[in-house]
């Protein structure tokens, strides 16, 4: 398997459309004979991160480097950014509209699901700058 | 059980995936909040749930799951039935209530995520 490199452009104005990058890059590994468990986990982090992406920034980019041992995806937004992370990080805490809870959303279990499931996290934010998260999952 | 069963079982319509009606399967877990179904990974193959939008498909499709029951009368739209044509996931609806509906599975045999 060589290296595979995927780009995908989210549309913030569509809350229908939100999962449909995490479900492509879902299918691409699956097709590649990863790891179940480990596409499942990657899938369920990156549709997290997806979902943020289109509650709260209006959208974004996703990109995904997959290589024979390890799938890492950058999400990257130009939205108004985490004030406080340790906050955000926090089971339970979510600043999600009502129509997005009403959707079945905002429970605030998303970005502490990204950290639970990912094998490695990283989270870059800035104030009226934007939100870069990188999920990594091994192929194992 | 299998997914044929749990039609039998809650008086349920099948909407898509009836070639899929052979398939077993051995958890669920019912949730209007997809937040918390995607909380609580585990082997969970069914998801009952009372919510009405194609991320409730999506979520089926990201955690795996098989079967997706609407349970209180809900149906699923246009949009929501195509997609889960599109990712081989059953669609049934009911008109028993959660309570109900989750009752008469686990009666059955159907178990939650976390148990043996």
């Amino acid at each position: 398997m060589e290296t595979l490199s995927l780009h995908y452009d989210v549309s913030g104005d569509d809350f229908t459309n939100a999962g449909e990058a995490s479900g492509k890059i879902k299918r691409t590994l699956k097709g590649l004979g990863y790891n179940v468990t480990a596409v499942r986990r990657l899938a369920i982090a990156v549709y997290e991160a997806e979902i943020n992406m289109v509650i709260h920034a209006d959208g974004g980019v996703i990109d995904a480097l997959v290589t024979p041992e390890s799938v890492t995806v950058t999400l990257a937004d130009k939205g108004p950014g985490i004030p406080d992370v340790e906050l955000a990080m926090t089971e339970g805490y979510s600043t999600a509209p009502d129509d997005v809870r009403m959707l079945g959303f905002g429970a605030g279990m998303g970005l502490p699901n990204i950290k639970k499931y990912a094998d490695e996290m990283n989270l870059e934010t800035e104030v009226g700058v934007g939100t870069t998260i990188t999920i990594k999952v091994y192929n194992k | 059980m299998k997914v044929s069963e749990i039609v039998k079982i809650l008086d349920g319509e099948v909407i898509c995936g009836e070639e899929f009606l052979d398939r077993e399967v051995l958890k669920a877990c019912g949730s209007d909040m997809m937040s918390d179904v995607l909380a609580f990974v585990k082997e969970q193959a069914v998801l009952l749930t009372g919510l009405v939008n194609p991320q409730v498909v999506r979520t089926a499709e990201m955690m795996d799951m098989q079967c997706i029951v609407f349970v209180r009368g809900k149906m699923p739209d246009k949009e929501m039935i195509e997609l889960a044509e599109d990712r081989d996931i059953v669609l049934i609806a009911t008109k028993l209530e959660m309570f109900a509906s989750c009752g008469r599975l686990y009666m059955n045999g159907l178990r939650g995520g976390s148990e043996n």
